[in-house]
């Protein structure tokens, strides 16, 4: 494969692999901090899968970029206008209605997205998604379950999962979108086309909203810039916590 | 294949899997590994677990294959550092121990007798959709989930309505 192609694929694998570290360290957040110890056990237990499948993207990017780029120097040695993750994936964690909104959100985006990366053409790609896609089965069951409890259960709970989603609902069109990195890849048979996705998403999440006796917003605001390096304030916070010790003593391993 | 069929079929890739063992020239390597267990279900080798995947040597160059359970798993390291020290021992100085996605882990690669020794340790075996659990104390069907994630990324946790004893269940993947 030439170069070209090569950075290109690159690019893209660092990209899903911003996402999956971004979301997995939110999600580690709540250790310790968990509503009660069986979701404390939950949340950090996603996380996990989560940067397992960040490791494999970075890993794989790094592998393609060569010149001593490792999983490491990509998660640790970048700043936020390196960082290309969406920005859905950076804002901070909330309140527990907040992380499961988000997360049931982001599943059923997950399940679409990872189905259809199972067929790419690059076969690294495609033996991530395979993984990960039994993984995220595993956790839409529990999302989905808890997006019907706090919908179906007190007015507090139904009220604060309403506002979680309408506090989420703007940052949703920008995993739909598609750029002209993905436009060309897409043509190769290697990325997913995430605008094709929208639809089936919407209507997914629209089922379980009813269910959950909670409105499914329409996004009349949206902003995006993840994927340029234009971020919100919090991503900035996040990287300072989670790149501090290499940030302090560089190179160090453990 | 009706879901009423009797026999039991084996996945492809396990088949292939146990293939490549039963016609590796290195069959004292493979015995050897047998050795090394799951660090968090110390029971079960690496083998029955399904992380081995292969074994090749070529000059003095031994390369294990092992494939993780789940993509964040901190154990495939341990069971990494375990092959590494295990053939050590045994005079192998050059190992290499390489990572593989494809196929992706699955429990249905778990032996009968691998499920035997999860019961007899304390831990539910996985079971097709997650239904039909059974308590490894009791063996009473009568269970409840109590959380989808346990103390490791492949168990959940459940009790007993019949003994009332709480339990880990090896999670359907």
């Amino acid at each position: 494969m030439s170069n070209v192609a090569n950075e290109k694929i690159a690019a893209y694998a660092n990209r899903l692999g911003d996402d999956s570290l971004i979301h997995g360290h939110r999600l580690s957040e709540w250790c310790s901090n968990g509503p009660f110890l069986e979701e404390d056990l939950a949340m950090t237990n996603v996380a996990l899968d989560y940067i397992g499948r960040a490791r494999n993207f970075l890993t794989y990017a790094a592998e393609l970029i060569g010149g001593g780029a490792t999983e490491d120097t990509l998660a640790y040695e970048r700043d936020c206008l390196e960082y290309t993750n969406l920005l859905i994936y950076e804002l901070p964690k909330g309140d527990f209605a907040f992380t499961t909104a988000r997360q049931y959100l982001l599943d059923e985006f997950e399940l679409l997205f990872l189905t259809a990366l199972c067929n790419s053409e690059d076969s690294t790609l495609a033996a991530v998604a395979e993984k990960s896609l039994k993984e995220t089965r595993y956790h839409l069951r529990r999302s989905k379950e808890w997006m019907l409890r706090l919908g179906n259960g007190t007015e507090e709970s139904k009220e604060k999962l309403q506002t979680a989603v309408e506090q989420l609902i703007g940052y949703t069109p920008e995993l739909f979108e598609v750029d002209a990195l993905e436009k060309d890849l897409i043509s190769g048979g290697i990325a997913v086309d995430r605008a094709g996705l929208e639809e089936s998403w919407r209507s997914a999440c629209e089922k379980t909203f009813d269910e959950a006796g909670v409105n499914m917003p329409q996004a009349v605001w949206r902003v995006k810039g993840g994927r340029t390096g234009f971020h919100t304030e919090h991503l900035g916070h996040l990287l300072a916590d989670m790149q501090f010790v290499q940030r302090a003593y560089p190179g160090c391993q453990w | 294949m009706s879901d009423e069929t009797l026999i039991p079929m084996l996945p492809i890739e396990e088949f292939e899997r146990r293939e490549r063992r039963r016609m590796s020239p290195v069959a004292d390597i493979w015995d050897l590994l047998d050795r090394v267990k799951d660090p968090e279900v110390p029971v079960i080798s690496i083998w029955e677990l399904g992380v081995l995947q292969d074994i090749t040597v070529q000059e003095d160059v031994v390369t294990v294959s092992i494939t993780p359970t789940y993509s964040g798993c901190p154990a495939i390291n341990a069971m990494a550092e375990d092959i590494v020290d295990c053939l050590a021992a045994a005079g192998y100085d050059h190992v290499n121990v390489q990572t593989r996605l494809q196929p992706a882990w699955t429990t249905s690669w778990m032996s009968a007798e691998a499920k035997r020794k999860l019961v007899d340790y304390g831990i539910a075996p996985m079971q097709k959709d997650d239904e039909g659990i059974q308590c490894p104390h009791c063996r009473s069907v009568d269970v409840k989930l109590v959380s989808y994630f346990g103390s490791t990324a492949c168990k959940a946790l459940y009790q007993c309505k019949s003994c009332d004893e709480p339990f880990d269940y090896f999670k359907n993947l």
